[in-house]
């Protein structure tokens, strides 16, 4: 009964909070965004910068794996954008319906190899991964850098046996970072973000980049807000802080 | 070198101080009979090495184990709840201390056997703990301390954990099974029925210290202190005695004796030798004091009459007189006791 | 008396008779509501989840996803790694309960909640201190590497070290309530007898104490089974080697709930069926 009377306050709260929806720019509002974690540095920057453009809206952030983040949009969760770091994960969601429109990929991410400062294993390129001697970790095929990781590794004709397929790209930098393994394959974004490793560039990189669409979601409750933050997103301005950290822009 | 038990045990804890020297010969039982928190238990403890000493030293058979651990006293503990193993059987309780010594296995479980078959209880040997009674368990654990081969047997308040209808029968059971030892035997009991029954010497102890010794009858006969002599059912005091009269310590009140005596004595009677009167007797017998009850309880068939006065004293009657004198909380009353019934021995 | 029940004068006389003889027996005291209520809102809480998962499981691939050879290594290396796991903790962990239960030292109570720290922190967390303490470069492992070519990450030892990191305290907690409970005049009564230390501890205290083993290795066993955080961060995922099965059902949710809700029951079911038969073993020990 107890837990009953908490849930009515809290769904009392709700229209409060939105019941100015109906116009595009109107005060108190807060825009969701879901997005991959690899986004959240930049993303926060836009976030203050949209606020400040948007005076009385609040933008709020949920920053998970993509997988993740798709899974609660198709259980329901009440965001108003999602940006994913792969295509395959959006597409999940624009399957299921519940993106509305076209998701429009905004920005990209290529694939660099990271290694602990110093470089101590000697890593120039690709091939060197193969090396029996050299401890590699990638991230594992069902996450969108692993299956970016994959595709790089097919292209160059390179046949790598990691000692771990992590879990996502945050996890593979931090075994770098450690000095756990030698080398990992990481998105450029989470080198140029990281502690104590370096990235080097390969030219199989190109053929393998993540592309990263972004769309508004059929539930949104401010579906007004959230096309303005894509279009937001994907202009001249924002596309310029992506390229300062390491992103390559649309 | 003497042969059994030679200790002095001091145990110092601040608040509570124990000093009793103990004697036991090969064969011969003593028990340690004190009121609750006398230190009969510490001493026990202490002769089994559970306890530290803070001075004075345990000597067995001649040998010095004053600072030996509990698993290097040839000394088999009989403790008052048992603590048999529930996770062994009654035979592997007893095989525990054999193998322990380094016996094997077959070896352990024959001689276990063996002492089992001798406390009767042979057919038990696969029970569980838990499926014995309370006198059962006592033999297993009888069994088990004997089974150490020894030179000192301590025995904690071996009756207490049985109820009143199986003590009687426990109590002789345990009489004829330390009679057939060798070893010494210390006992620890507040019950003086079963110091009575069960030792050879009793030592008292009261307040961490020995206050009396001796072989039963003659605690019984002549105690020396309070406690013992409510122990034994007698009414006792101490004071002075100038030819057939002793000036009660600390009374203002005299006891006439059969006999003269000098010095200081212990002057006892039982509490049925006391005759109550509501007015003065006649014939005026030697020894007469003017008291006032305090209280009444029954006493087996008699009736328990305290009295407080000039000379304190408990005094049994019948159920009948008790009647006629019609006493309650405060009734005066003359108390009569004749002199050949006073019992008097040098303090 | 149910609604539909006839009115008692109506009642065949046998069954007036009945009636009064219920009358007379004693009544029972009333029916304990404020227990069973919340008893039962909290069986649900924790049964739902559960009936959730069977609700959505694709039932038809039950069977051939359970002979996939990845799935087939993944629940084996989980339980032969819980199981070691175990076995370390119960080793290490009961002398240092007994340590915890039996000693007085200086810095006790700091030791025990150190020890309880694992129960406290993230267990990605306690995979990231594994790593500076045993990996390659840590306090520890950085000597193992340099002395004896000895790498612990990424190997099946670390997922044992990862569990035993997590699963560890519960043993250790408790073991070290059992022995608090223990009546020690038992580990007396066989001193005297003449049994060393270590004869009491072995054939007194520790079967004094079995059933909190017993219930301490269960714990720990089922807290090791479960272990994703600690053993993704020290000994990485890498399948057949250090892809325990969270780990398998972790990276599968990424890419289809319907398998990870496989994995997932696949899991349960079988430390549900080894924890059952294990309890009709030692019935009363937990």
């Amino acid at each position: 009964m107890l837990v009953a009377a908490a849930l009515a306050a809290l769904a009392g709260c709700a229209p409060v909070d939105g019941g100015g929806a109906g116009g595009a720019d109107s005060p108190g509002r807060t825009l969701t965004v879901f997005a991959a974690a690899s986004l959240t540095g930049t993303f926060e920057e836009l976030g203050e910068r949209f606020e400040r453009d948007h005076p009385g809206t609040e933008v709020e952030f949920g920053f998970a794996g993509s997988s993740q983040l798709a899974a609660q949009i198709n259980e329901g969760a009440p965001a108003d954008v999602f940006a994913s770091a792969d295509a395959r994960t959006m597409d999940s969601v624009a399957e299921a319906g519940n993106t509305a429109g076209e998701p429009v990929v905004f920005v990209r991410n290529t694939l660099e190899i990271a290694v602990p400062r110093g470089n101590p294993a000697g890593i120039t390129g690709l091939a060197d991964l193969a090396d029996p001697g050299v401890a590699v970790a990638l991230c594992a095929e069902e996450v969108p850098c692993g299956a970016a990781a994959a595709q790089a590794l097919d292209a160059a004709g390179v046949r790598v046996t990691p000692v771990s397929l992590e879990e996502d790209v945050k996890a593979a930098l931090t075994k770098v970072e450690l000095g756990e393994v030698d080398a990992a394959l990481v998105y450029r974004t989470d080198v140029l973000a990281g502690d104590a490793v370096e990235g080097i560039p390969f030219d199989e990189a190109a053929g393998a980049a993540n592309d990263y669409p972004i769309a508004v979601l059929a539930e949104a409750p401010h579906p007004g807000l959230a096309r303005d933050w894509v279009d937001w997103v994907c202009s001249a301005d924002a596309q310029r802080v992506f390229r300062d950290a390491g992103f390559t822009a649309r | 070198m003497s042969a059994g038990l030679d200790a002095r045990l001091v145990v110092d804890r601040g608040e509570f101080r124990l000093d009793a020297a103990l004697r036991a010969r090969p064969g011969e039982v003593v028990a340690l009979l004190g009121p609750n928190g006398a230190g009969k238990s510490t001493a026990l403890r202490a002769l089994a090495g559970l306890e530290s000493l803070t001075g004075g030293h345990v000597r067995l058979d001649g040998r010095d184990v004053t600072t030996a651990p509990p698993e290097r006293r040839p000394v088999g503990m009989v403790f008052q709840d048992y603590l048999l193993f529930d996770h062994l059987s009654a035979l592997d309780n007893v095989a525990f201390g054999p193998r322990c010594a380094g016996a094997g296995r077959a070896e352990a479980r024959a001689a276990a056997a063996r002492l089992l078959e001798r406390v009767g209880l042979a057919a038990f040997a696969r029970a569980r703990p838990r499926a014995l009674s309370g006198g059962q368990a006592q033999r297993v654990a009888l069994a088990r301390a004997l089974a150490v081969r020894p030179r000192l047997l301590l025995l904690d308040e071996p009756l207490a954990a049985l109820d009143v209808h199986t003590r009687a029968g426990v109590r002789a059971e345990l009489r004829r099974h330390l009679a057939d030892l060798d070893c010494a035997t210390v006992l620890v009991t507040h019950d003086p029925l079963d110091a009575m029954v069960l030792a050879d010497r009793i030592t008292v102890v009261e307040a961490g210290r020995v206050v009396q010794e001796g072989a039963p009858g003659d605690v019984a006969q002549h105690p020396r202190t309070g406690y013992v002599a409510r122990l034994v059912g007698l009414n006792l005091y101490r004071g002075t005695a100038h030819g057939t009269r002793v000036e009660v310590a600390g009374a203002g009140a005299e006891v006439a004796l059969p006999e003269p005596r000098a010095g200081e004595v212990f002057v006892a009677f039982p509490p049925r030798a006391v005759a109550l009167y509501r007015e003065r007797p006649d014939g005026s017998p030697r020894n007469l004091w003017r008291l006032r009850t305090e209280g009444v309880e029954r006493f087996g068939d008699q009736v328990r009459v305290h009295l407080d006065g000039p000379l304190p004293l408990r005094a049994d009657i019948t159920p009948a007189a008790l009647a006629e004198l019609r006493l309650d909380t405060g009734t005066p009353v003359w108390a009569a006791v004749k002199a050949a019934e006073v019992r008097c021995y040098p303090a | 008396m149910t609604p539909g029940s006839p009115p008692a004068e109506a009642a065949p006389p046998e069954a007036a008779g009945t009636r009064r003889a219920a009358a007379l027996r004693v009544r029972a005291g009333r029916f304990p509501w404020p227990l069973v209520v919340p008893a039962l809102i909290g069986l649900a809480f924790l049964v739902l989840p559960f009936a959730g998962l069977l609700v959505r499981a694709p039932w038809a691939s039950l069977g051939t996803r359970l002979l996939l050879p990845e799935v087939r290594g993944a629940l084996w290396l989980s339980l032969t790694t819980a199981t070691a796991a175990t076995a370390v903790s119960v080793l290490l962990g009961v002398p240092l309960a007994w340590l915890l239960a039996r000693t007085a030292f200086p810095g006790r109570r700091l030791v025990r909640a150190l020890v309880t720290v694992p129960m406290v922190i993230p267990p990605v967390v306690g995979g990231v201190a594994l790593l500076l303490a045993l990996g390659r470069r840590g306090l520890v492992g950085g000597y193992l590497d340099a002395w004896f070519g000895v790498s612990l990450p990424f190997t099946p030892a670390a997922v044992v070290l990862a569990q035993v990191f997590v699963a560890m305290p519960f043993l250790v907690i408790s073991v070290e309530g059992a022995l608090r409970g223990a009546d020690r005049r038992y580990e007396e009564a066989a001193a005297t007898l003449g049994a060393s230390r270590a004869v009491v501890f072995w054939r007194v205290t520790l079967p004094m104490v079995a059933p909190g083993v017993a219930a301490g290795a269960v714990l720990a066993w089922a807290r090791a089974l479960g272990e994703f955080g600690a053993t993704i961060t020290f000994a990485g995922n890498f399948p057949g080697r250090t892809q325990t099965m969270p780990l398998a059902v972790y990276l599968a949710m990424q890419e289809s709930p319907e398998s990870a809700i496989v994995l997932s029951l696949v899991l349960l079911a079988v430390s549900l069926g080894v924890l059952v038969a294990l309890r009709d073993r030692w019935t009363g020990a937990l």
